[in-house]
């Protein structure tokens, strides 16, 4: 049982990292709580996998130290961490049978016999597995195997958290959802920190109670998934999270108002410490922007309307840079003009690409 | 329905099949035409019905003894070679670099070997191991062994080992090499995490993993040093005596040098028969193993 803290922690896969261009992760402090269930989240190459390696011991990170449970485990190898992984592609030892599989991180600790054949049981009782025990592991399918590979981890006593690098991708889809429940299940059930890597919004956001966002080898946001949607911290974490994800739109800010394109959009804070020279955004998602009949609320140009099966998303044109809008059923289009009525509480101004916040909110 | 009978299909097999009665059956079957007869010279045949190959197969008589001695050797010679040049291809492959330039200079430096025509491995060897002017027959001598490969049976069989191994070890590694090579990381980082030692990560890991392509390094290697000629024929010509004399030399001694042409194609046949039954068997073993994995694949 642990918490795990990053301090400081950095990684260049270039022995003389010389600027940050270098770095596939960038400086991070965060601490994974004990008991949490997180999700590391975001695009291919961002850094994510590498954050895993580090925490479980298969890569030393350049600079910056790992502590589990205030001790410093940096430069301690894997085999003596706390931890226990499921890859990507199920790894299970094909000569062996599931017991055999499961006994095995124990036998290589040299536990008595009799506790290891407990252990097993138990652990292949709560996975679902008693029933295929002796048979061959190399016979089972992939959702069997993942499960095999958990179990190795879950055997043992001492694992304090369970790391997960995108464990469902080679899982056919009507099983993935069934993975994922009794992966939260276990969660809930023993007390286990379980980490969580993935590019999938849908897996982070279900499997997660916070999840990470990382961008380009740094971290953009933590939160929970209702503040990623609701408040994302950098425009990357509103494009990222959310189908479709959020307008982001080149703007300036005057006072209570942001021009965007020559539309001016009413805000409810001001933004008095917008520092000169950075690039300023405004951020909705298109979730709190709906279209109304011309002549109301911001004037927008209507180029397309797609029905995605739950709503109808509107592509529209906001001073001439495109955006995506909620169409509600009862409204009929005459031309291209329309209006678009906005949630001012969920207008978000960018300086940077990083959120700022304003001053005299209600 | 009816089905149209139509035999110009024939005439679209014929070429294949005359290529291949020209290129096998008709030689198959002069071979076993020889061995039914005698001959003593002047183009005249006796029919001789099976008496070759009875006698060939009866160790009591001289044409037995000298058959089942040179396949005695042949087996203990492939049985040596399996039992030194897999593991130690093994051994090659797992120290090998897996990244970098020194993989791309090590493939080379491996494949060498196996790019020298057999004749030339041969006589390398022959000249290497001389114990008057070779490089090693002269230093092992010089360490005050007394090593001639010309006069000692025992110096003779090590020296052709040697060779053996020292041009085709190199296949074993590549296989090994290739079979390593598709491992994916994951499962070092696995066993890792899971606390295996080195030798669990051998066993548990590696050594299934290289099942199949150690499968086809064996049955390549025993099937080369089964029918070996050009290489111990050009180093010791089947010497000293007989004692590396294997099935193929004895064959070509038998046919040429004595032209005994019927007791020859009778012995050929035998050796062809004894090399077409172990291909089967590996054959067998192999298409085993793969239809197995094949079974895991589509298993629900």
């Amino acid at each position: 049982m642990a918490s795990i803290t990053l301090d400081g922690l950095a990684h260049a896969y270039r022995p003389d990292p010389r600027g940050p261009q270098d770095y596939a992760l960038k400086e991070i402090n965060h601490v994974w709580r004990q008991g949490g269930a997180y999700a590391l989240l975001g695009p291919s190459g961002c850094g994510k996998t590498t954050l895993l390696n580090i925490i479980s011991g298969l890569v030393v990170p350049t600079r910056g130290r790992i502590l589990f449970d205030g001790h410093d485990v940096t430069r301690l190898p894997t085999e003596a961490r706390n931890i226990a992984q499921v890859f990507q592609f199920p790894v299970v030892y094909d000569t062996m049978t599931v017991r055999e599989n499961l006994a095995f991180p124990l036998k290589n600790r040299h536990l008595p016999r009799e506790t290891i054949a407990r252990r097993v049981e138990e652990i292949a009782s709560r996975l679902d597995m008693s029933a295929v025990l002796d048979r061959k592991a190399s016979n089972l399918t992939a959702d069997a195997k993942q499960k095999i590979s958990l179990g190795r981890g879950l055997v043992r006593e001492d694992v304090a958290a369970i790391l997960f690098d995108e464990p469902l991708t080679v899982i056919d889809p009507h099983l993935k959802w069934q993975l994922r429940s009794s992966l939260k299940e276990l969660h809930r059930s023993l007390d286990l920190t379980m980490i969580y890597v993935t590019h999938d919004q849908t897996e982070a956001l279900t499997f997660a109670d916070t999840v990470v966002v990382m961008h380009d080898g740094a971290v953009v946001q933590t939160g929970t998934p209702e503040e990623l949607f609701e408040r994302p911290a950098h425009t990357f974490v509103g494009h990222f999270i959310g189908s479709p994800g959020m307008n982001v739109l080149p703007a300036t800010v005057e006072g209570r108002t942001a021009h965007v394109g020559g539309v001016g959009i009413d805000l409810i804070r001001s933004y008095p410490t917008l520092p000169a020279g950075e690039k300023v955004e405004l951020g909705v998602r298109p979730e709190f922007a709906t279209l109304a009949p011309a002549g109301s609320g911001v004037p927008v140009k209507v180029r397309r309307v797609d029905d995605i099966g739950r709503a109808r998303i509107a592509r529209i044109e906001i001073g001439g840079h495109p955006a995506a809008a909620l169409m509600p059923e009862t409204l009929s289009l005459n031309g291209d003009e329309a209006g678009l009525t906005l949630d001012a509480r969920q207008i978000h101004i960018y300086s940077g690409g990083v959120l700022v916040a304003g001053e005299g909110a209600p | 329905m009816e089905k149209p009978l139509n035999n110009r299909a024939w005439l679209l097999v014929a070429p294949v099949f005359l290529i291949v009665a020209f290129s096998a059956i008709v030689p198959i079957m002069t071979v076993v035409n020889y061995s039914v007869q005698d001959t003593f010279g002047n183009n005249q045949f006796f029919w001789n019905g099976l008496g070759w190959f009875q006698e060939l197969l009866d160790p009591t008589t001289e044409l037995g003894g000298r058959f089942f001695d040179a396949l005695w050797r042949n087996l203990l010679f492939s049985a040596i070679i399996l039992a030194i040049e897999v593991p130690l291809g093994i051994l090659v492959a797992l120290s090998m670099p897996r990244e970098g330039w020194k993989v791309a200079a090590t493939l080379v430096i491996m494949a060498l070997p196996l790019l020298i025509p057999w004749n030339v491995v041969g006589t390398i060897w022959q000249v290497f191991a001389r114990a008057d002017i070779g490089l090693a027959g002269w230093a092992i001598n010089a360490l005050g062994i007394d090593y001639n490969y010309t006069g000692d049976s025992l110096a003779a069989w090590i020296t052709i080992v040697v060779m053996d191994v020292w041009h085709w070890t190199s296949l074993v590694a590549l296989l090994c090499y290739a079979g390593l090579k598709s491992i994916p990381d994951a499962y070092y980082q696995a066993a890792r995490i899971d606390g295996a030692s080195r030798w669990a990560v051998f066993t548990t890991i590696q050594l299934p993993k290289m099942k199949r392509v150690l499968l086809i390094a064996v049955l390549l290697r025993f099937m080369d040093s089964f029918m070996i000629y050009t290489e111990p024929f050009v180093l010791t010509g089947g010497g000293p005596g007989n004692a590396t004399t294997f099935l193929s030399i004895d064959l070509v001694k038998l046919a040429l040098g004595q032209f005994d042409l019927g007791k020859a194609a009778a012995m050929s046949l035998v050796y062809n028969l004894i090399v077409l039954a172990l291909c089967w068997v590996f054959y067998t073993v192999m298409t085993n193993t793969g239809s197995e994995r094949q079974q895991v694949e589509t298993q629900p």
